[in-house]
């Protein structure tokens, strides 16, 4: 309950600035999803509603192409986020209930810097990693690097899960016989669970989406639906892409929704 | 020889780090009895009960439960249940599950530990609750699923830190005599920690008063009330007067020590004490008799400053002429007698024969 003098909405001005700014960022995405239904090949004349964009994507010229790109892509986003998922649920397991072994902060920083370094910086890095190892780039590259980049990712929501649950109920379980193992698997692995799912999407949306470090690290040839729009977009711009844009628009809006509700979710009932 | 006790603490130390938690702590606990540890916060009650559970280890000295050492077994492999402050329960688990869990981890078939988790249930009537969730029910039933959960595997020894403390007063009283009647009807030993020392008196077999990780008396609860060790014990445990005296003179048995105004006080002896001694004497208020004519036994004078009146009893605010203040409780039945005296009357105290106590520290 902010109070009448601090009321924010009483500014000069804050109703403008904030529609200005909803607009900014959603207008162009409004656009996209607008004229992916546009019966023209045009992108900037509405000639009428239609479908056929989206049945281009599925059985157009492109389609072969854009079909391996988005089973690449899906099949990377999966492995990568269980893996990366597994991964960061351990290292939370470790980190908050470790105890306080030194270096628990440097640690905590390794985990989460790669959120704060420049994505370029990252996927140059990467691409050197792979060459100087001499590692042959391709679909196992990318899933490579997919993993490293998810894992901090996927670690914040599930560490932050893990903060909120009070180390007696472990406590509890141990002392109602079971052992270390099963005091994880049965009381804390199911508590952590709404943090684990919501740490698994976020990895899923950031692998599927991820552009720069999977141009970086791609072999000539494979493709994943980033770099599949990208390299058609480069040949100018047709209103398939913005169907295909338009559709992981809709499965990113529903995987963060999912995962925003189930990190809510807690267990009252 | 009769049976082994349930738990021997030996010369148990704990620090952490450079603090002592624990000084040297020596106990014995029989099988069956109800033991309170009681002492102020922060005065190692809890960490006491988490190394005989298991859940810190002993920095020196042993643990034995039945004869058995176990201060290095995991907490998993003793056979001692814990009733947890805050309970504890399972948020994910309903009632029934929670109280089968310690079960199934024993070995017992799922539909063995959930026929026994009935019973336990039945024992602290939740039976209709056994599918809520922990949420759904109030501290009193979470309580009794926290109780119902450390019972069902049958521990050896059941500890319990602070069960009640979240409960209301009335609850807290009910709660009390269930306990009570639990470990009756059960036969386990019990280990209680409270800070509240009216919620030790009520139930404990024995009690071990503990401050600064020490146990300071160790005694049953009518010997600890009645034959305070020390000040810290007298002025913990329910109300008293402490007055500085020197010891004057000693005869046989029997002390004669003086006050600060000048008056003297007849007390038994209780412990190495010699003459010039400065000393503790303390006084149960509800052992004193006041009057307003000095029948020369009356051994102290004062004057009455306030009488408050607290539903069964009235406590009189006396004011001795030495300067200290006393106080003297009387039963509200007693109204009519002539012991309640109004403000600024001079009265005469008389201590109940035995009733003084004298304190070396
Ligand atoms: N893990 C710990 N590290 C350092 N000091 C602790 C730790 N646990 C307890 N203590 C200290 O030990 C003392 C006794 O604590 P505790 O057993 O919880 O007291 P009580 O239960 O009697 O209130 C307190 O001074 C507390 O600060
Ligand atoms: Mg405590």
């Amino acid at each position: 309950m902010g109070s009448r003098k601090y009321n924010i909405r009483a500014y000069p001005g804050f109703i403008h600035l904030t529609v200005l700014c909803l607009l900014i960022l959603y207008l162009p995405l409004a656009i996209v999803a607008v004229y992916s239904f546009n019966n023209s090949p045009s992108i900037v004349v509405w000639e009428g509603f239609s479908w056929r964009w989206y049945l281009d994507v599925f059985i157009g010229l492109e389609s072969a192409k854009f079909k391996l790109a988005a089973k690449n892509s899906f099949i990377i986003a999966i492995i990568a986020a269980t893996v990366a998922t597994v991964i960061a649920t351990f290292s939370a397991t470790a980190m908050i209930r470790g105890g306080r072994f030194r270096l628990r902060t440097v640690s905590f920083g390794l985990i989460s810097l790669p959120l704060m370094v420049p994505e370029i910086v990252t996927a140059v890095a990467t691409l050197i990693f792979f060459n100087s190892i001499g590692f042959e780039r391709g679909v196992l590259s990318i899933l490579l690097a997919h993993i490293a980049f998810c894992i901090p990712f996927s670690y914040l929501p599930i560490a932050a899960r893990m903060q909120g649950i009070e180390d007696t109920y472990e406590e509890a379980a141990q002392d109602l016989y079971a052992t270390k193992r099963q005091a994880f698997t049965k009381i804390l692995l199911p508590l952590m669970m709404p943090g684990i799912i919501s740490g698994f999407l976020l990895a899923f949306i950031i692998s599927l989406d991820d552009f720069i470090i999977t141009n970086f690290v791609k072999g000539a040839g494979v493709e994943t639906l980033p770099t599949a729009i990208f390299g058609a977009v480069k040949q100018g711009i047709k209103p398939n892409i913005m169907a295909i844009s338009t559709m992981l628009l809709a499965f990113s809006i529903v995987m963060v929704t999912l995962s925003y509700l189930i990190s809510k979710s807690d267990d009252k009932t | 020889m009769p049976n082994k006790p349930a738990i021997i603490v030996k010369d148990a130390v704990k620090r952490y780090g450079d603090f002592v938690a624990l000084k040297k702590i020596n106990l014995s606990i029989q099988d069956n009895e109800f033991f309170t540890l009681l002492g102020p916060s922060g005065c190692g009650k809890t960490t006491l009960l988490r190394m005989i559970a298991g859940f810190e280890d002993v920095t020196e000295g042993e643990i034995f439960l039945f004869g058995e050492e176990i201060d290095k077994l995991p907490p998993h492999k003793r056979p001692v249940n814990t009733v947890f402050q805050n309970y504890a329960l399972f948020p994910h688990m309903n009632v029934r599950e929670n109280v089968s869990f310690g079960l199934e981890m024993l070995g017992q078939s799922k539909s063995d530990a959930m026929r026994c988790a009935e019973e336990m249930l039945e024992l602290v009537r939740l039976s209709q609750f056994a599918s809520r969730k922990p949420a759904q029910l109030s501290g009193g039933q979470q309580q009794r699923v926290a109780l119902a959960r450390a019972l069902a595997p049958q521990p050896k020894v059941l500890l319990l830190d602070e069960p009640l403390s979240a409960l209301d007063l009335k609850l807290r009283k009910a709660m009390q005599l269930e306990l009570k009647h639990l470990q009756r009807e059960t036969g386990i030993t019990f280990i209680f920690v409270t800070h509240d020392q009216e919620e030790a008196l009520t139930m404990s077999d024995r009690i071990a008063v503990m401050s600064d990780g020490e146990i300071q008396q160790l005694g049953e609860a009518r010997d600890i009330y009645e034959r305070p060790r020390n000040t810290f014990v007298a002025d913990f445990i329910g109300d008293t007067n402490l007055l500085a005296v020197k010891v004057e003179s000693i005869s046989g048995s029997m002390v004669q020590c003086l006050l600060k105004g000048g008056q003297r006080l007849k007390i038994a002896v209780n412990d190495k004490i010699k003459i010039g001694d400065s000393l503790h004497v303390s006084i149960r208020p509800e052992r004193l008799f006041v009057s307003d004519v000095d029948d020369s036994r009356g051994t102290l004078r004062g004057t009455v400053k306030d009488n408050i009146f607290i539903g069964t009893d009235i406590n009189s605010l006396l004011i001795l002429d030495s300067g200290d203040e006393f106080r003297v409780r009387a039963s509200n039945s007693d109204r009519g007698n002539k012991r309640i005296y109004a403000p600024g009357k001079q009265v005469f105290v008389t201590v109940e024969e035995g009733a003084a106590r004298l304190l070396v520290d």
